[in-house]
């Protein structure tokens, strides 16, 4: 990578710690999913700062781990903001810096009902090399990975993704359903894809407690991802699906810790997946901003 | 190294946006904490309830720990906004207002679950039903803590 590159990365490196360690920290109440989304946002003004990780084994080549840092904003209310730098370590090939993401929710009805939907519009940039299967889409295939990182990186990727959330909580319960829609601008066939999940608290009332390991800091659940086809091509034959069981920890410090092992459903599929990552989420990071500007608080 | 430049363009994009809905939303007219001088619109909402919602009682009502478990949850998840002491924020509106505090609790309930999206206010549903009632209960609580300070003691 060029010395601008590291330089540019080990800035936003620091100061991401900076804002992890020295802004108040937010209670949060993540959501188990790695790949899913359910309706709900970020709170306004707030800002919380991710780090996952993805295992993966590879039949026929090398195993890989490939990681990404998620900077996810409040905007308002009913729109949340994202930013993904990605990247990834191929066992006995290298690492290497497979491209960014951003990424825009937006709430479309203003109370909640049965079944809340949410716009997801994500633009990405990266390269051939990416492996952070984020999602599942179009005729993605465990057999793309056996490429070199050397030669997978000579592929540029310009990307649209379109996603409709359709997100219900009912008895303590969250089912989600999302359906991709993905385009290479240079000339590539839509993509698409689906997501499924569903999770719950391990208990529904708070303890009247200040408590780490109380029932209700965990949230357990299941969620299942893959492709299905493209425009020519549309439907379960040459795809990639998983199954997944999820857990979130949500810390009263403001950390929330994630863990999902994930397991190919078919030959397409890669056998085993070991997600986990780490999240902080900062309140009042608008108005710090705010405040370094010069702005009223 | 086109792509950390163009990583670096964007995440510039996004201070600029966070800069903005920032300073967008502190140049609103800023709330302050007596209850008096929060526009009437703020607690209008609670009115906005429909009559199923406001009729709901709150089954944890005589829960002996709902009040001190709601406590922890707004000190968690409500201070940030509505202050430590609910006594209103930068952003939130004073939950110790006679407007909130003679509300029924089916429509603070309601706000919580469907928040004011519009107004900043977030969805809150991600808390499950028990602990929104939880907090519904420590919300009230607020009022009747200040009743009883406020009624004299009574004569030995």
């Amino acid at each position: 990578m060029a010395p601008f590159g590291r330089l540019a990365l080990h800035g936003f490196f620091s100061f991401s710690l900076f804002l992890v360690f020295y802004l108040p920290p937010a209670l949060a109440q993540e959501s188990p999913y790695f790949v899913s989304y359910d309706h709900y946002l970020e709170e306004p003004g707030n800002l919380e700062i991710e780090y996952f990780s993805t295992f993966g084994t590879q039949r026929g080549g090398n195993n890989f781990h490939a990681y990404w840092a998620e900077f996810e904003y409040g905007a308002t209310a009913w729109w949340t903001t994202e930013f993904y730098l990605d990247g990834q370590t191929t066992f006995h090939d290298s690492t290497v810096f497979t491209g960014f993401r951003w990424e825009n929710r937006f709430r479309l009805l203003k109370h909640e009902h049965f079944i809340n939907p949410v716009l997801y519009l994500e633009y990405e940039k990266k390269n051939g090399a990416d492996k952070i299967l984020k999602e599942g889409e179009g005729h993605d295939v465990e057999s793309d990975f056996l490429v070199s990182n050397a030669e997978a990186q000579k592929e540029h990727l310009h990307e649209v993704e379109l996603k409709l959330i359709l997100s219900s909580t009912f008895k303590g319960w969250n089912f989600t359903e999302n359906t991709l829609a993905a385009k290479n601008l240079s000339n590539s066939p839509w993509e698409f894809g689906y997501a499924l999940g569903a999770g719950r608290p391990l208990a529904l009332k708070a303890s009247a407690k200040r408590c780490t390991f109380c029932p209700q800091n965990f949230i357990g659940g299941v969620e299942m991802y893959g492709g299905l086809g493209d425009r020519h091509n549309f439907g379960l034959h040459d795809t990639s699906h998983y199954l997944a069981p999820v857990l979130a920890w949500n810390l009263p410090s403001g950390w929330t810790l994630r863990v999902s092992p994930s397991f190919g459903l078919n030959d397409n599929s890669h056998q085993f997946l070991m997600r986990w990552g780490v999240a902080r989420e900062i309140s009042g990071f608008g108005s710090m901003v705010s405040r370094l500007l010069g702005g009223h608080q | 190294m086109k792509a950390v430049a163009a990583a670096l363009v964007v995440s510039a994009s996004f201070l600029a946006v966070a800069v903005v809905l920032a300073q967008t939303r502190s140049s609103d007219k800023p709330p302050v904490a007596a209850a008096s001088k929060y526009h009437p619109a703020v607690y209008a909402e609670l009115q906005k309830a429909p009559e199923k919602a406001r009729n709901r009682a709150n089954p944890l009502e005589s829960d002996p720990h709902a009040v001190a478990a709601g406590a922890i949850l707004f000190e968690q998840h409500c201070a940030e906004c509505h202050g430590e002491a609910a006594e209103g924020g930068k952003k939130g509106p004073n939950l110790r207002a006679a407007e909130v505090q003679g509300a029924a609790p089916g429509a603070i309930f309601w706000i919580l679950t469907n928040g004011v999206v519009r107004k900043g206010m977030p969805v809150w549903s991600k808390r499950t039903e028990p602990q929104r009632w939880q907090l519904v209960r420590y919300v009230k609580s607020i009022g009747e803590a200040a009743r009883a300070a406020e009624s004299p003691a009574p004569k030995p």
